[in-house]
This record gives structure tokens, sequence and C-alpha cells, in this order.
């Protein structure tokens, strides 16, 4: 496989509470071949905190990491942070479609921005670059007890003219890579329903509400696991799942793993290089890997046991009819 | 409900400048209230999102600009990919808050305040340093205790720093900040 390189942007969260994603997500780039380069001195991408003062403030701040991407001589960045991802293509689709709002943005920036990069969630890249025949060729470990809901936050594939990006309504990335990687994949009505994003300090009790709300139809819907790909909905969601009990009156206690997570499991990579640790709902119960020829001949005995079953059935049922 | 004289109290003004600080257009709404039913915060919201719209639409200045519902929204697009007038909703909420702030009209103070905390510490180190912008918080709004049951469970995993990584270009990170309030202070 010819090698991979992308512009890597990690984001702010990557480097402190979601540490595991960037770990885990490093991990399985270079099991498949793609080399993530960062910019140098990349900034925070302005967040949601920036859009609520200005939209020129806010894509400046976005646009100061496109410069640096473009001086890379790179025209597709990756960042696995869905709210990076937006602040990077609100400023792209905005400043490429209205030359005035281009120059007062530049005006504010010591370099300008040439509208010549591309951003794109980490899990796009994987979907459609990658493909999941990459995916699934790669896969040494199967976990038999695990079975994810697979959560994809708001704003991954929405909205449709920005994100240019899966469904805004159905998205089924996530769930098919997942798939490829040999992992149980539960179907889940809620996998775009708003955890309660940024307001987890100023708004706790309406997160939590929020939160709960998931974590209750994720396991409705016969799961064991939560997948995400998205740092706020990992923290909501899991660093504050004893707090949803305490406020809601409820006795959750799912894992919420990165889908990067997961598929590092799958290749057969060590918890500790992919940050199994760092999550605050143990996962391991759940993660219990087998060899992939293991697991096979496991499928293939069970089905020789049920042959004879079958034959003998059958004919006890000729007999009948006769 | 409340009854309001248009032809005394519709402020013109006000609607021109969501309209032309959105690049949307309002009149287009044509209430089928498609984005407050997906709108995961509704409950929480004091005028539902297709009732802010009705009420831009009669432009009712003051009871937007101090609603609740604008601060509460987290943008997470629903109402804008479900707009069958494929009026960009989220988007005028945004330039809603955007005007509260400079007419300093802003309900949800804490919300403000979180935001705040979060652009000072980028300013300072062009970064964002969790553990700061929690504790700017803590400070400003005088709620000590909250979330304080979370600290030992991030600590004890190795995810937070307790000291700021500032970066190289941070004071250009800074200039951007005050490129911006000087532009703002210029045009009033």
């Amino acid at each position: 496989m010819a090698e991979k390189e992308y512009a890597y942007f990690s984001g702010c969260s990557l480097e402190g509470t979601a540490k595991e994603y960037d770990e885990s997500l490093r991990a399985i780039m270079k099991a498949l071949g793609v080399n993530l380069v960062e910019p140098d001195d990349w900034s925070c991408c302005g967040s949601t905190p920036a859009h609520t003062v200005d939209h020129v403030f806010a894509a400046a701040l976005a646009a100061r990491n496109l410069t640096l991407v473009e001086k890379m001589n790179k025209d597709v960045l990756t960042t696995p942070c869905p709210s990076c991802l937006m602040a990077f293509k609100k400023a792209q689709f905005n400043m490429s479609r209205d030359e005035a709002f281009k120059d007062e943005v530049n005006g504010l920036l010591d370099e300008a921005y040439n509208c010549g990069v591309e951003s794109k969630s980490s899990l796009q890249v994987i979907y459609e670059d990658i493909g999941l025949d990459a995916i699934a060729a790669r896969v040494t470990h199967i976990m038999p007890d695990l079975k994810v809901a697979p959560y994809y936050g708001c704003i991954l594939s929405r909205p449709p003219e920005i994100a240019q990006f899966d469904d805004p309504e159905n998205p089924v990335s996530m769930d098919k890579v997942l798939s490829a990687a040999g992992i149980q994949v539960q179907d889940f009505a809620f996998k775009m329903e708003c955890c309660g994003a940024a307001f987890g300090v100023p708004k706790r009790e309406m997160v939590n509400r929020l939160s709960g709300k998931v974590l209750e139809m994720a396991i409705d819907a016969g799961a064991n696991c939560i997948a995400v790909a998205c740092p706020l909905c990992q923290q909501n969601l899991d660093l504050r799942q004893e707090q949803v009990n305490k406020t809601t009156g409820s006795n959750y206690n799912i894992p919420v793993i990165y889908f990067t997570q997961l598929i590092g499991l799958a290749y057969g990579l060590s918890p500790k290089e992919l940050g199994m640790d760092k999550v605050i709902v143990s996962a391991d119960s759940i993660t219990r890997r087998i060899t992939r020829e293991e697991y096979e001949k496991i499928k293939a005995d069970e089905a020789a046991a049920k042959k004879p079953q079958k034959a003998k059935k059958d004919a006890a049922a000729e007999e009948t009819n006769n | 409900m409340d009854t309001i004289n248009l032809t005394e109290k519709t402020d013109w003004a006000f609607i021109e400048e969501v309209k032309k600080e959105s690049g949307q257009n309002p009149a287009l709404c044509y209430q089928c209230g498609n984005c407050t039913a997906g709108c995961p915060y509704t409950q929480y919201f004091d005028y539902p999102v297709s009732m802010v719209m009705r009420l831009l639409q009669a432009g009712q200045k003051e009871t937007i600009l101090t609603s609740k519902a604008i601060w509460l929204c987290a943008t997470c697009e629903t109402c804008t990919t479900r707009c069958p007038c494929e009026v960009d909703v989220a988007h005028i909420m945004d330039t809603l808050r955007i005007i509260a702030r400079r007419e300093g009209k802003v309900s949800e103070k804490d919300v403000q305040l979180f935001y705040d905390s979060f652009l000072d510490s980028m300013k300072k180190h062009g970064r964002i340093f969790e553990m700061g912008i929690l504790m700017g918080y803590k400070f400003k709004s005088g709620q000590f205790m909250g979330d304080a049951e979370l600290g030992p469970k991030v600590m004890s995993k190795g995810k937070i720093s307790l000291f700021p990584k500032t970066i190289k270009g941070a004071d250009k990170v800074a200039q951007i900040f005050n490129r911006f309030q000087e532009k703002a202070k210029k045009h009033g």
C-alpha cells in the first residue's frame, strides 16, 4: 500500500482530557501506513466560544492554522475533533465564497490564508480514503463480548452543505468502519442526538439530563459500549456518567470508548498504547480478545455441531410428514 | 399569550441588522415548527427556536436579545439541517448571540463567563489550558464547588495538566484578538 500523508490537527482537548483519542488515532494510522504531520506551532481553533463573539474573528482564529497547513504545501488537513473540524470548514466555506469576508479575515491575520486547504474529519479519512477493505485486512483480534452503539454527536455530518460527509440524519460511516474491524454494532436511534455539548461547566444539570438520554437509548439498543468520535461527547458521557446517575437517579455503568481505540484493540495493539486505562468507566470486562484464527475455528466448530443436529431435525420432520 | 402591537413595536432596523449580519432572510420562515421539533434544548428554552424566528420577523429586539434561548443553543445544527425553507437557523441564533453581547444584554451570564474564560486562556497561551479555564470560571462565577469531584478523576488518569503550555506564536494569536478589538472599537 502506498503510504498516505496528511496534515494533522489534534486540537487542544487531545492534549488534555482526550489524550487517549490522540494516542489511539496515531497508533491505528501507523498500523494502516498513514503518516500524520502536525503543523508547527498550531493554535486553538476558537471552537464554540469564538463564534459567539464575531464571525470574522472566529474565522481568523481558525484560518491561522489553515495558513500553517498551506505553508506545509499540504491541501488536506485531518482533525479528529468535530468542533475543530467545524471551525475550519466554516472558515473555508465562508472565505472561499465571499471575497469581502475573506479580506476582513485576512485583515486580522499576520499571514493571509488563500483558501487552499480542505479539512476532513479523521473518521472521513479512515472511511473514504483508507477504505473498508484496508481496515478489515489489518484485523487480528475479535472481541466476542462487545456490542457497540456508534455515537456520532451533532456536527460530523451537519449541516450537510458545510460538512459534505455521510448522511446528516442517519450517518453510517462509523457503523461500517467498526463492522469492517470485526466489531458488532447495534442499530442506535440516538446516534446524533446532542449530549449537551460545551455547557458542562455552566449548565451541568442540563448536560447530565441530555447525556442520560443518550446512555439510556444505547442500553435499550442492546449495546454494552458506546463508540465516540468527539472529545466533548466522551467527556459528557464518561467523565460525567456518575453525575448523570446522581442527577437522573440512574445506575449507568457503560464504557464510552473512542472508535479509534476499538479499532486498535481489533488490530491487536496493547490497551496501554491505546490509552484504555484513561477512560473512567472501564471497558476491561467487555473487551476480551481472541485471535481471528481462534474465532474462526470456534465459528466453524459451532457450524459443524449444528449440521448433524439440523440433519437429524430434517429427518425427523420428514418422518412426521410421511 | 402576549399581544404585540406590530405597527408601534416592530424594530425594522433590527430585522435589517440580523439579515445583513447573518446573510439569512427570516421572512422565509413559515412557522412549520420543524426546528423546534428537533431541538434537543427546547425544554430549557424560554422561547422555542421557531418562536425566536417569529419574534425576529416581528422585530421584537428586546425580547430576543434578553432571551435565555439564544444562549442555551449549542449550535448542534439540527434546525438548520431540517428547515424546509433552507434558512440557516443556527447561524441566525449565533448572530443574535453576537448582537446581544455587543449590546451588553446577555441573559445567561454563566454561559458567557465560561466562553470568556476559554477565550482568555486562548489569548494568553495560544492553546486551551483546561485547568486554567476551569479555575478562571470558578473565580469569576464564585461557583467553587461545581464539578469538584471530577478533579481527582482526571488527575488520576494523567489527563489534565496543572501547568499551561504556551505556544511560540501565542503573541500572534493575541494579535488577532487585539486587531479585532481595535476594529470593533472603531466601528462602535
